[in-house]
């Protein structure tokens, strides 16, 4: 291997890549859209089940103290991940969509008002967006949009007039759809120099590359548990602690209490205070040993991985399909992550995918949850592979036959138009 | 296990290379719907005309996948010149043959209406092999639905 990552020892601990599909080997390529999970994370959850069960922070036996834990070990492990101060500036929501709601409704609802400006980029997923457009509806704040540029890379050229004046700039580190990373200390920077909190969706940066949230300087940094090879039904907000003690609880009820009477309560401390009712405690055990996974690999080692495959990929795509192939975003695999969205001829995405999976190929086909992007690149759909530590040169080579085999399917039974 | 062959009937095929009733009717007189599959992002745009009961013309505009795209395209050529009585049972057909049961307790398999006769329509009977693909055919005809009410409604008020 040219890059510091053992990807067929990597491979094997990986039980669900050893199943068949349609008759041959599951090749996945849409971790973007979820990873697999490896069997210390699934080792971790069972276990879990099988000896430590119970509910946390309120039982005084054994277990019941095994569980909490866990669950704070979890957190704990989760801060030094991604470079967080203190482990109470990690909160545990359901994913990242939570977490930007968390961000948007509590937040938003106590320090925003009617006319305030928040600031979002053309390449935001639809989970940050969408909690901004309901506050527009329901407070009348604005919202306004950096462009992007022909090649997929952010356009800063008007950035400090567009983000004048902003309460918020809430942006996306790595698109879904394009793989740009963007400049997010730049961005922070430009928030904060306005005057406006910034607000980091990194879902697709966390799993990715090493992340550091005190070297962002952001205020808010929201990911989730399963695109890093953690279970589903977790997510994690960061939060300043200064602007997580100034932000209401968002989701009310047990946990998040210090005090109830019939007049009234008062809240627990951060992060506590965001964690209304029973936390998903298997799931933290699991996004623990998913970290511990990916330490294990070492984040750069993985993200020199993916730039090395990415690149493979691209070149790969281009020599065999050279104009009939058109993947969007920046050329230059390193400006990127290995989110590769693409159309093929006139072909639709949709009918891509559909004879990638007798391929045993799994791609995701659609618009990505970021439809306003999709206006912006003029298509409708893409097709989108996204690589991961599991992913080698062989699974992009299955790719690109797959992309063969369709392109000959629908030629055999005639162009489309 | 369905193969490609099941779902991509050559007919499915010269639908989505030469569309039938492409293209736009000014709207208004004509009354211009939107439909959306939220799971890919297929647009379909209808464009109708009604007159005494009857779909007068109609346009198919929007992108969308070959399944989509032709759906649209046979249905388009099957209810023009149709009553909306003669529409709504041929639409109760088509969706009976996605598995989708109209106006009835979905678990009991309603008798098919035997005069209809869905023609071309019948290639698309392999989608039903792949459940996610559908919504891709039966879009142009939940839209052609709302256009129909939505042209008479604006007709007899």
């Amino acid at each position: 291997m040219s890059d510091g990552l053992d990807v067929a020892a990597v491979k094997a601990d990986f039980p669900i890549l050893d199943r068949e599909v349609h008759g041959g080997r599951l090749i996945y390529l849409d971790s973007a859209n979820t990873s697999q999970k490896p069997r210390a994370v699934l080792d971790a959850m069972a276990h879990y089940y099988a000896n430590s069960n119970a509910n946390v922070h309120r039982g005084t036996y054994l277990i019941a103290e095994e569980a909490t834990n866990a669950l704070e070990g979890a957190r704990a492990k989760v801060a030094r991940f991604i470079g967080a101060p203190a482990s109470r500036e990690v909160v545990f929501t359901k994913n990242a969509t939570e977490s930007l709601n968390l961000v948007a409704k509590a937040w938003g609802r106590a320090h925003l008002r009617a006319g305030d400006v928040v600031v979002l980029t053309e390449l935001e997923h639809h989970a940050n967006i969408v909690p901004w457009h309901q506050l527009h509806d329901e407070l009348g704040i604005e919202l306004r949009w950096l462009p992007i540029t022909a090649d997929g890379h952010l356009d800063l050229t008007d950035l400090d007039q567009i983000v004048a004046g902003a309460k918020v700039v809430s942006f996306a580190a790595t698109s879904n759809v394009l793989g740009t990373m963007l400049p997010v200390r730049r961005l922070v920077d430009a928030a904060h120099h306005a005057g406006a909190i910034a607000v980091v969706d990194a879902s697709q940066h966390v799993p990715h590359a090493a992340t550091n949230v005190a070297a962002w300087g952001a205020d808010f940094v929201a990911f989730t548990g399963h695109k890093m090879l953690g279970p589903t039904g977790i997510g994690v907000l960061w939060g300043t602690s200064e602007i997580l003690e100034a932000t209401p609880p968002f989701l009310s009820g047990g946990e998040m209490i210090l005090n109830v009477t019939k007049e009234g309560f008062t809240t627990n401390e951060i992060p506590w205070k965001f964690e209304a009712g029973t936390p998903p405690i298997a799931e933290a055990v699991g996004l623990g040993a998913a970290v511990d996974y990916l330490e294990g690999l070492g984040m750069d080692a993985v993200r020199e991985h993916e730039v090395s495959l990415t690149g493979y990929a691209l070149r790969t795509l281009a020599e065999r399909f050279g104009d009939d192939i058109c993947v969007h975003g920046p050329a230059d695999e390193s400006e990127r992550g290995g989110v590769m969205s693409f159309t093929f001829k006139d072909l639709h995405p949709h009918d891509l995918t559909q004879v990638f999976d007798q391929h045993g190929v799994c791609v995701r086909a659609g618009h990505h949850c970021a439809k306003p992007l999709m206006r912006v690149l003029g298509v409708a759909a893409t097709a989108r592979a996204s690589l991961y530590v599991y992913n080698d040169e062989a699974d992009v080579d299955a790719l690109a036959d797959a992309i063969a085999a369709a392109a000959e399917f629908f030629s055999f039974s005639g162009p489309p138009r | 296990m369905p193969g490609l062959e099941d779902l991509y009937r050559e007919i499915i095929l010269d639908h989505y290379r030469s569309p039938r009733n492409r293209g736009e009717l000014p709207a208004p007189p004509a009354t211009r719907v939107e439909g959306f599959n939220p799971l890919c992002g297929d647009e379909i745009v209808i464009f109708l005309t009604v007159a005494n009961g009857i779909v007068e013309d109609i346009r198919i505009g929007g992108q969308g996948c070959s399944i989509s795209q032709s759906s649209a395209s046979m249905m388009s050529a099957a209810v023009k010149d149709k009553t909306f009585d003669e529409v709504l049972r041929l639409t109760n057909a088509f969706k009976a043959m996605m598995s989708i049961h109209v106006g009835g307790d979905e678990h009991t398999d309603a008798p098919p209406d035997a005069d209809v006769k869905l023609g071309d329509l019948e290639a698309l009977r392999g989608v039903v092999k792949f459940p996610v693909r559908i919504k891709c055919a039966t879009l142009s005809w939940n839209t052609l639905a709302q256009a129909i009410d939505e042209a008479t409604a604006t007709k007899d008020p």
